[in-house]
Order: structure tokens, then sequence, then C-alpha cells
């Protein structure tokens, strides 16, 4: 059995490693996959703090679960919106290579 | 009487408001109603004239304004003084007006025209009515906008408009301090009213004679502007501009006169013996002024401009004999000068109109068989303003070097020297233009003017000779104090004048071809008229030099450099540094985020 | 066993995500996903929570993947060019997750000692003790059978009782987050017209072009 800190560090590693694949890599496909990890750990955390809360009933506490069902639709939500962003961009510019995509530098 | 008093002020008004709101296109009609009002306000004058009652006739406008101070009234005052003046300003007005029939014929703006010099009867017999310092300022300014508005009738041309300009400006530097004298006048006596300005002074209360001083010079600086005294002279030569029966009406008979008017009412309202300094003030800037506008009348060329300085020269005269405490003499004079200066332009307007608007006394020439009639009343005119015996110019010039011998040697003398000119320059000009050969095409063809151009001349020239008459006199002058006719000093100088002075003209002028004294250098200065509007052109350039500099550095170095330059640099700046944190890179973005992210979670988790 | 569970699917999870990170080719980017996402999944389900590990595998590893695989073949993307980092790049990129990974242990370094603690089971008379709460009526009655929730019959179930937790989260829902709910079908609605602008308007562009 593990303890509510293992999980947290899983969850605190998977999280870095999201932010370490957003840092380094130049395919903006693998950054929003790389975004949708980190949204993951973060539902990991919040799921680790549900069970380990027992509620008054001996149950765990429903509201964080709650709380990842809603991550997971928004979750879904952005895909959508994100990836159809990334194809309009990609028709406009032929690349989806963010070192390509300078024109915001002031 | 009140009402016909009202009727008169009235009268010009109701026909400028016509004309200007609803006549200006039928140009036959408004020369109709102009002319009109003039005649009816004339002989209204002439009504009031032979009543001959004292009175006066007010009402309220500001209320009063505490215990020392009287409220202002609009109001009438009817005597001596305004009848006499109002038939100056209403005879000249009405045959001026007969004149620009004929003189205007062919202007396309005649009704503007018309209506200008309505306005301007409104405004004129408004400042002789007037029973107050500031009515009588009222109508001030507003003889001050109908003469701009006629001076640049012919807008057109850029001189005229030019001349306007500098006529307006000019005087409002008079009328400033004229205002500040009846502030002060107010100040003093708490009554601005003419009548009751009588009674105080002959019950003064204790006060600052030399406040009293400083106002009246005050006041004096609007008779400066509006008289043309030196040194705001420069702008009635540059009025010639305007139609010539305007320069007729305006600048030599009745407007410049207001000064003076003004001055005459003053100083027969109050006592001035106690304050001696401000009247001497007074007479020395006549006297120079007459003398200098003599000495530039000697080399100009331009007929109305010799006129106008002329007119300059015996202004000078009336303010002397005004400061010298004589206002009998110096009204007298305004009275006599106002006829014969108007029949000299008029017929100066005749032989400008017959010249085809040839100005320059050189050119013309041999007009005397050309144009009989108008060369003899032009000379019953040059003979009145030289002072001729027995015409009307020699009796009110004798009172005032009468004036001037009792009261100061040094002005008796100018005077003289300045008698001697006046005979010297119209006797050049009346050579000059008249005498002689044609010498020119424009001289040449010109004819004897029109019937309703010689009515007024002939009018005017039958005045010129008796109106300096005491049975005349008595009965028409503003102010008039008979002096037993006598061959004293007065006499023996205005003669000497006239015959040196004629003499001179003779010798140099008699058949002459061009000026044969235009090469000396003195008459250099003359010609340029002492170089005063080059010395104000300066004065003001250096002015607007040091305010533009001024102004300059603040818009540049301050507002420009410092506030909205700051501003902008400052926004540029910032703008550039944090443009650098923009690099457009995603990669710094995120990695920037991660270390705010880190930086977040340090701060709220270990720091203690 | 449930200790090995745990490492196993945490296992998985990092790995799955390591490998997102360093494969070069986007859709081996994103099996690799799909492979963290099932670990991940696995954790929930060990945590008791069932229905939001399905929901975990089914949304993500069954739409969001397709979506991602579609449009990679979509772009046709399949070769990346072969990396040109710089070097900035990459020593912020592993500088930055290793920051945090350092914080996150200090952070656990520094909670409570009951963290460190093992949840408790629930066993049947956990769930029992819970299905009273769901079975009594204000008044302190038993509510008839007729009347008797889903949740009350399952957690008493008295041959194999075990934790109905879709129903519990529904009633969470249902009850407490309802207005957060209606929000986000608007938000849904919102997405999905937006998506459809966006490849609407691009194709405008495309005729333009064309």
């Amino acid at each position: 059995m593990a303890s509510l800190n293992d999980y947290l560090l899983v969850s605190g590693l998977l999280f870095a490693i999201g932010l370490a694949g957003v840092i380094i890599r130049s395919n903006i496909i693998v950054i929003f996959m790389c975004l949708e990890l980190m949204l993951a750990a973060a539902s990991l955390t919040l799921v680790a703090f549900s069970r380990f809360n027992v509620s008054s009933n001996g149950l765990p506490d429903y509201d964080g679960q709650v709380f990842v069902f809603f991550i997971i639709t928004v979750a879904a939500a952005e895909v959508a919106v994100g990836l159809a962003i990334i194809v309009a961009l990609y028709r406009a510019r032929q690349t989806i290579n963010v070192e390509d995509l300078t024109s915001m530098r002031g | 009487m009140h009402t016909i008093a009202w009727l008169i002020l009235g009268l010009p008004l109701l026909s400028a408001t016509c004309i200007h709101l609803g006549f200006k296109r039928n140009q036959g009609l408004s020369t109709l109603i102009a002319t009109s009002s003039a005649l009816i306000t004339l002989i209204l004058s002439l009504v009031i004239l032979g009543n001959g009652k004292d009175t006066s006739t007010a009402f309220s406008w500001v209320g009063a304004m505490g215990e020392h101070f009287k409220g202002i009234e609009i109001g009438l005052r009817i005597d001596q003084l305004s009848r006499g003046m109002l038939i100056v300003v209403t005879g000249v007005g009405f045959l001026v007006h007969l004149f620009s029939l004929t003189y205007m014929k062919d202007d396309r703006a005649k009704a503007r025209y018309f209506c200008g010099l309505s306005l301007f009867m409104f405004s004129m017999t408004g400042i002789v009515l007037a029973s107050n310092f500031i009515m009588m300022f009222i109508f001030w300014e507003l003889v001050g906008l109908s003469s701009y508005l006629l001076i640049g009738h012919w807008y057109q041309k850029p001189s005229a408009a030019d001349a306007s300009k500098k006529a307006f400006l000019t005087n409002r530097i008079g009328d400033f301090g004229f205002m500040i004298g009846i502030l002060m006048l107010w100040g003093i006596t708490g009554t601005v009213t003419f009548s009751e300005l009588e009674l105080w002074s002959a019950t003064p209360a204790p006060f600052n004679s030399t406040y009293l001083g400083i106002a009246l010079l005050c006041i004096f600086a609007g008779a400066v502007g509006k008289s043309a005294q030196a040194p705001l002279h420069v702008w009635l030569p540059d009025a010639m501009e305007g139609p010539t029966p305007v320069s007729a009406l305006i600048h030599a008979a009745t407007m410049v006169a207001a000064g003076v008017y003004m001055l005459a009412r003053f100083f027969t309202s109050v006592d001035l013996e106690i304050i001696a300094f401000a009247p001497q003030t007074i007479a020395w800037i006549g006297g120079i002024t007459s003398l200098l506008a003599a000495l530039m009348a000697t080399q100009q060329d331009d007929i109305k401009k010799i006129l106008a300085y002329s007119t300059l020269s015996q202004l000078g005269y009336m303010v002397m004999a005004v400061g010298l405490l004589n206002a009998q003499a110096g009204v007298f004079h305004l009275f006599t000068h106002a006829w014969f200066k108007a029949l000299l332009f008029l017929g100066s307007g005749a032989v400008i109109y017959a010249c085809h608007h040839e100005q320059n006394i050189w050119k013309m020439g041999g007009l005397r068989k050309k144009m009989p009639l108008t060369f003899l009343t032009f000379t019953i005119g040059t003979l009145a303003l030289m002072g001729f015996p027995l015409t009307a110019g020699f009796f009110s010039k004798e009172q005032i070097l009468e004036a001037a011998l009792h009261q100061s040697t040094p002005l008796f003398v100018m005077a003289a020297i300045v008698a001697t000119l006046t005979t010297f320059y119209m006797g050049r000009l009346l050579l000059v233009a008249f005498l002689g050969e044609n010498r020119s095409k424009n001289s040449h063809h010109a004819k004897e003017v029109g019937a309703l151009m010689l009515i007024p001349l002939v009018t005017l020239s039958v005045l010129a000779v008796i109106s300096g008459y005491p049975f005349v006199a008595s009965a028409l002058s503003p102010l008039y104090d008979h002096v037993d006719f006598h061959f004293g000093p007065a006499f023996w100088a205005s003669l000497t004048a006239l015959v040196v002075g004629g003499g001179f003209a003779f010798t140099f002028y008699r058949n002459a071809e061009t000026d044969p004294l235009s090469d000396k250098k003195i008459a250099l200065v003359f010609r340029n008229k002492f170089y005063v509007d080059e010395l104000y052109a300066q004065i003001v350039r250096f002015g607007q030099d040091c305010v533009a500099a001024i102004v300059h550095f603040i818009d540049e170095l301050i507002i420009g450099g410092l506030i909205v330059g700051g501003c902008s640099r400052a926004a540029e700046g910032f703008g550039k540094l944090f443009g650098r944190l923009q690099s457009g890179n995603l990669h710094g973005y995120a990695t920037l985020f991660g270390l705010g992210v880190i930086l977040l979670i340090y701060i709220t988790v270990f720091v203690p | 066993m449930d200790q090995f569970l745990f490492y196993l699917f945490g296992f998985l999870a990092l790995g799955g995500g390591l490998l997102l990170v360093g494969f070069r080719n986007p859709v081996s980017s994103a099996l690799s996903m799909v492979v963290s996402f099932i670990g991940l999944a696995g954790l929930f389900i060990g945590l008791n929570a069932y229905f939001v590990g399905i929901v975990q595998i089914l949304v993500y590893a069954g739409a969001i993947m397709v979506l991602f695989i579609f449009i990679i073949m979509l772009l046709d993307l399949n070769n990346e060019k072969p990396f040109q980092f710089r070097s900035a790049t990459i020593l912020g990129g592993l500088a930055i997750p290793l920051l945090f990974a350092i914080q996150v242990l200090g952070v656990i370094q520094k909670g409570p000692a009951e963290h460190s603690e093992k949840f408790p089971l629930i066993t049947e008379e956990t769930l029992q003790q819970a299905a009273d709460g769901f079975a009594l009526k204000s008044d302190g009655e038993l509510l008839p059978a007729s009347e008797q929730t889903a949740i009350y019959r399952s957690l008493a179930h008295q041959d194999s009782p075990k934790l109905p937790d879709t129903n519990l989260i529904g009633e969470t829902i249902f009850k407490h987050y309802n207005m957060p709910l209606q929000i986000m079908g608007v938000l849904l609605l919102v997405a999905t017209v937006g998506v459809v602008v966006l490849s609407k308007r691009s194709s405008k562009n495309a005729n333009k072009q064309n």
C-alpha cells in the first residue's frame, strides 16, 4: 500500500516531465500533449487527496473526484479548440514548429 | 425734444439694421434708406438747434453700486457742445452721403458701404449725445468698428485690409488707456456722468490731485488713439486706403475729432487748474504732433496722404488748444476744420474720381482748366486751411495762436512754424495738382464732375468761408468764445506764415515737373514719416521675437521635451525594455513560466 | 500486491511521460502518452476511484488521443526535423523540472506526518456503516423498500456489498455542483461552435487563396 506522499511524488514527477517536454520540444502538438500530461498529473493529486480525506461516513470525499471529472471535460473541450487552432495555424504558416513562430517578437 | 434726440440716435441704427438684414441685395433701396436717414437726422438736428434749450434724459442701466458709486445710465445730454457737434456730424454726414451717391456709383458692394456709413452715423451721434463716460466709451468702440469696416471696404486689396487692421489695433491701445482712465475717474469721483462731474468739481471732496492727473492722462490716451496724436498717429495716413468720402467723413471731419470733443467735454465739466501737469502734457503732445505731421506732409505725393497729414497737424492744433485750457478755441477750430477739411477731401475725391483713381499729384496737373468749379472750391478749402484772412480757418487758428501766446511761448513758436508749413504744403498741393500742365493721360481726360458731387462741394465751400464769422459761429459752433479781433502778435505771426510759406511754395513748385526738394536728405526723412512705422515694426518684431523665443523655449523644451517628449520617451523606453522580453520564442516563455511557478512555490511554502 | 501494483502503474505513468518527451516522432509520442494515461488510470483504480479511472481511459485514450493522431496524420507530420535545440533550451528544460521536482520533495517533507500513512481500507463493515446514512429518514426511521436508493441497495447488498462510486459522484455533482455542471455544458457548446467557426473561416480563406 502506498501512502499519500508516494502519490504526490508520482504526480509531481509527472508534472515535471510534462514541464520539461513543454520547454524542450518544438513540435506544437507534442507540447500540447505534454500540457495534457501536466493536467493529468494534477488530476492524480486530486484523486489521491479525495481518497485519503475520508469523510464522516467512512467513504472517500467525492468532491475531489468531481473536480477531476470537470478537468477531463474542460481538457476535452480545450483539446478540440486547440487542435482546431493548430490546424488553422498550419494552414496559414505551413509550419507547427514553435521556433518558426516568432511573430510576437517585440 | 427728448423724442427727437432719441430719434436722431435711433434712425441711423434702424437704417443700418434694415440694410444689413433686409436690403443687402437691393443696392438702390439701400442707398436711398441710408441717405434719407442722414437727411432726416440733419433736419432733426437743426430742429434741436433751433429749439436751443439745454436738457438731458436718462434711464438707469446698471443700478446703484454702493455708497460711493453712482450707477450707470444710458442718457442723452443736449447742450451747446453737443448741439453744435451734432450739426457738424449730421451736416458733413449728409453731404458725404450725397457725394457718395456718385462716387460709389459703380461699386458692387454699395449696400455694405452705406450700411457702414449708417452704422458710423449712429455711433458718432452716440458719442456726441452721450451723457456719461461709459456710454461714450461704448460708442467710442462702435466708431472704431465702423471705421474698421469702412477702411476695409475694399478688403480685396491687401493694403486696405492691412490698413483697417492697423487702425483698429492702434485704436485698441488708446482705448485701453481710455478705459483705465474712466475707471480711475470713477474711483476718484464716484460718478461717470458729466453733469455730476460738474457738481463734484464745484465742491470737490478731498482727493489726490496726482491720481486725477493720471486718470486724465489715461483718458487722454483714448483721444491719442482716436484723434491720431503722436505716438499713435500711424494709423490715420494708412486709413486713406478707404473710399475718399469715408476719409472725408470719418478721418477728417468727425471721428478723429471725437478725441478733441471728448477732451472738451471733460475740460468743461471739471475744473483742472489744480493739476496743471496733465493739461500741459496734453498741450505738448498736441504741439509736437502738429509739427511732425506738418513736416511729413511736405514730402508726400499722394493727394489723400497730404490731406491726412494736414488733418493730423490740425488735430494737433486742437489738442494743443484744449491742453492750454482753452477748449473754446480748440472746439471752434474743430468746427471750422470739419467743414473745410471735408471740403478738401471731397474735392480730392472729385479729382480722384475724374482722374480714374489716380492719386499721385505729380501725375495730375492742369486740372484748373478741366474742372474749374472743383478747382474753385478746392482753392477755397485750401485758403481756409492756410488761415487766409477772412476765411473760417483764419479766425479759429487766430484763437489758438492767441491761446498759445498767452500760455507758453515755445508752443506759440511751434504753432507759427506749423502754420508756415501748412501754407507751404497746401500751396505745393494746389500748384502741382491744379496748375501747370497735364502730366498724365488720366489727368488729360479729366472732366468736371456731376451736379450731385458739386452740391456738397459748393455747400461746404460756403461754410468754409462763413463758419468763422461770429454771427454764424455763435449760432452753430459747439463752443464759441467771442474774442474781439485785434492786430496783435498772433495776427502778424499768421500773416507772416502765410507769406513765407506761400512764397516758398511758389518758388519751388511753380511749373515744377518733379519735386525739386526730394533729393535732400532731410526730405527723405520727412517722406519716410520719420521712420516711425519702421521703428514700430522693429519694436513689435522685437517684442514678438522675445515672446516667441520664450514660447518656443517652453513649447520645445519644457512641454515638447520634458512633458510630452518625456512621456513618449519613457513609454518608448519601457516598451523597448519589455519588448526585449517578448522574444517570440515559446521556449523562452515556457522557461519563464516555469521559473515563476518555482518562485511561487518557494515563496508560499519555504519562506517562513 | 497492492504495493507492487502501485509501483507498476507509477512506473508506467512516468515511463510513458518520459517516452512522450523523448520520442522524435509525434505518433510515437502520442502512443506513449496512451501508455502514461493507462498507468494513471491504474493508479486511480488503486485509489478506489473506478469511475474516474475508466473515464480517464475512455476520454483520453479513446477520444483525445484519436484526435491527436488524426491531426498528426492530417498535417502529415510524422517526420519532425532532427533536433536542433539550442543548449540554453535544453538547460532550461532540464533544470527547471529538476528544481520543481526538488521542491515537490521539499513540500512532501514538510507535510504532516499522517501523509505517510496508508489509507483505511474499505471493508464490508465500512460499507454497511455508510449504508445506514443513506437508509434513514430524517426522523430516524428506516426507509421502506420501495424508496430505497440505488446507492443504499448497492452499499447494503447482503451478498457482495460494493462501492457505488459512480452513483456517489453523480449524487455529489447533481446535489452540490449543479451550477458548475450547467456551465460546463455551456463551455462544451462554446467549444463546439468555436471549433466550427475556426475551421470554417480557414476554409473560406483557402477559397480566397484559390
